[in-house]
């Protein structure tokens, strides 16, 4: 029967327990803190990655404003570790000592309503998940209710991300302008600047990665998860078997945006600041490629292509900075058109393929495509 | 709705019922009841408006005027969704199965339990649904096929698992349209049987040309034309219609 039970099957245990092995024990091992707080810098794009797969691999709900979330989270991040900077002993030489710098820069003299929440450590760690959230539950209700999807959604989400962008950038005086928010010190009264502090943050990142790959599978496994692939063929099938289809759009984009805050909030903590510039297009584009080079079907895969096309370009941006947005565009041409399920479609028809073979024909057993597939399915793992 | 005036309660009323595109009107000003239990045919030349008349009732297409109860519920006011949790289920003219899906899935999906988001988080895979499925499956004929991919079945076999997710979805008004079209003459034999089957306590709204399949099946058969009723009766008051004769059958 097709009931399975277990949450992994075989080739996905295999891809937790290597990437496990990757994050917890190699990367850590080899290493230096440098190149390690870089990998956690690639990874917080992971956390959106895994988003992007349930709301566009699964949901085909293509959002190519996944940045906007991402930037809301690492802007609440940001807000309370600058609040925690500019206290009052800090910045005794502004006009208004107790506010951030670049509010005293800007003849602001009061806090703002909207920065005093970010005093408090529980209500910012509230406020990175509802904030994003509650944005894509107006932005899901208003399209979603009106049928608006396909590519309609994704450049309304696209013009939203610019939208975002240039009030960021105007309102100087509240969010920091075209800089952003600098010069964050502390977490709580933890130095997050700190090699020591980074390798912390580096393992409660991957664990938290881990915690969103398993919330990610467990939606992928229920029914939902096969409502959402269902909707992505036959919309109007699901809607006349008694579905209201926008309610399980709107899900499937909150918890992409959620995912992406927090990433976004991490990306603060581990790169010490937050700018427009990882809000706008362009990084919403490439949070699109690093899910698609990865395979949009799957949830490991969105990691690796977080890390490897991150990875590509450090690299080769470091050695041809004028090239690398080219490669980009050409990399996810390449992939559309040859490879659409990115570099998990490649292992799953070229790679297992041949392991299974291998494994196989050392069994003294074996069938055709489907007899094969079950005995696969219900052998314990190995 | 109707009491007093009406000699039987209605399953489904249909009045006055206009729709118009840019002006032209599909559906002009069309009255139909069906009574429960009841296999009513439609059938009619191409652009009678059969398919719209569907679409109207199952909510696809908003109407311009006219009214449809469905157990004294106005259907014109509410959302597709709601119209099948009242008990409307529809079948559509090319199948319309999840194609990534596996048959045992695509079955799943129609059981009418967890259709909430938060339901649907919940929903188990227990003995009750399993059982089910599996009966469903029987009558399709495609119990051996429970862990095929949908896009592996034949156009026939498709028609059929989209008629067991309407069976499992256990509608008080089955809507097919064309449920035989594009099948060979031994599917058609087969699918003419399990039609017999599960239109027992239920009515159904059937759109179908092949006249053999019509005479077989039909309690009542309305002739549409030109989005109106053109004649109603029995298939031999039809046939024997000067009317009909003349638009339809003639050719």
């Amino acid at each position: 029967m097709i009931i399975n039970s277990r949450f992994f099957d075989r080739s996905e245990l295999i891809g937790f327990i290597a990437l496990a092995l990757l994050l917890f024990i190699i990367l850590p091992l080899t290493l230096d803190i440098f190149r390690l707080n870089l990998v956690a810098k690639y990874l917080t794009y992971a956390f959106v990655a895994i988003g992007l797969v349930l709301c566009w691999g699964y949901g085909g709900i293509l959002s190519l404003g996944q940045g906007v979330f991402f930037g809301l989270g690492g802007y609440c991040m940001a807000m309370y570790l600058k609040l925690e900077a500019s206290s009052v002993a800090n910045t005794k030489i502004q006009s208004t000592p107790g506010i951030p710098d670049f509010m005293d820069w800007n003849q602001i003299t009061e806090l703002p309503m909207f920065w005093k929440p970010f005093h408090s450590f529980p209500l910012t760690l509230l406020a990175i998940i509802l904030v994003p959230g509650i944005f894509a539950f107006i932005i899901g209700a208003a399209m979603f209710k009106r049928r608006v999807g396909g590519v309609y959604f994704a450049i309304i989400t696209q013009a939203i991300a610019a939208i975002l962008t240039i009030l960021i950038v105007g309102q100087q005086g509240y969010t920091g302008g075209i800089n952003g928010i600098t010069d964050l010190r502390t977490l709580h009264g933890w130095d997050i600047r700190t090699d020591h502090a980074k390798f912390i943050l580096y393992f409660v990142e991957v664990l938290l990665l881990f915690g969103c790959i398993v919330v990610a599978q467990f939606i992928r496994l229920t029914k939902l998860g096969r409502i959402l692939v269902a909707m992505r063929e036959k919309e109007d099938r699901v809607r006349f078997s008694g579905y209201s289809v926008a309610n399980f759009k709107i899900f499937a984009f909150c918890v992409a945006a959620v995912f992406a805050a927090i990433g976004g909030a991490l990306f603060t903590l581990e790169v010490g600041f937050m700018s427009p510039s990882f809000v706008g297009i362009v990084p919403s584009i490439e949070m699109v490629i690093y899910t698609a080079v990865g395979g949009r079907m799957s949830i490991f895969g969105a990691v690796w292509g977080s890390l490897l096309v991150n990875f590509a370009k450090t690299s080769l941006s470091e050695s041809f900075p004028q090239l690398w947005l080219f490669g980009l565009g050409a990399l996810f041409i390449a992939v559309v058109l040859l490879f659409p399920g990115g570099l998990s479609g490649i292992w799953q028809d070229y790679v297992q393929p041949r392991i299974d073979r291998l494994i196989s024909s050392r069994k003294p057993k074996s069938g055709n495509g489907w007899a094969d597939k079950s005995v696969a399915d219900s052998a314990p793992a190995e | 709705m109707l009491v007093g005036h009406q000699p039987k309660e209605f399953l489904l009323a249909v009045e006055a019922l206009t729709v118009s595109f840019d002006g032209f009107k599909a559906v002009n000003d069309l009255s139909f009841y069906v009574e429960e239990n009841e296999i009513r045919v439609i059938i009619g030349p191409n652009g009678a408006g059969k398919t719209t008349v569907l679409d109207l009732i199952c909510g696809k297409t908003k109407a311009t005027s006219g009214s449809i109860q469905f157990r004294g519920k106005e259907l014109t006011r509410m959302k597709e969704n709601e119209i099948v949790q009242a008990g409307v289920g529809r079948k559509f003219q090319t199948p319309s199965v999840y194609d990534d899906l596996t048959v045992f899935e695509n079955l799943e999906i129609s059981y009418p339990r967890g259709r909430t988001v938060f339901g649907a988080l919940t929903f188990q895979r227990d003995a009750a649904v399993r059982q089910r499925v599996e009966e469903v499956a029987e009558m399709i004929f495609l119990k051996d096929k429970l862990d095929m991919y949908a896009d592996l079945l034949s156009h026939g076999q498709k028609q059929w698992l989209e008629i067991g997710m309407l069976l499992i979805q256990d509608p008080d008004l089955l809507m097919l349209d064309e449920p035989v079209a594009g099948m060979s003459v031994s599917e058609r034999a087969k699918t003419a049987e399990l039609l017999n089957r599960i239109i027992k306590d239920r009515s159904v709204l059937v759109i179908e040309h092949d006249m053999k399949f019509v005479e077989d099946i039909a309690h009542k058969v309305t002739v549409l034309h030109q989005g109106q009723i053109l004649s109603e009766g029995t298939m031999e008051h039809v046939k024997n219609d000067p009317k009909v004769i003349e638009v339809y059958l003639g050719h």
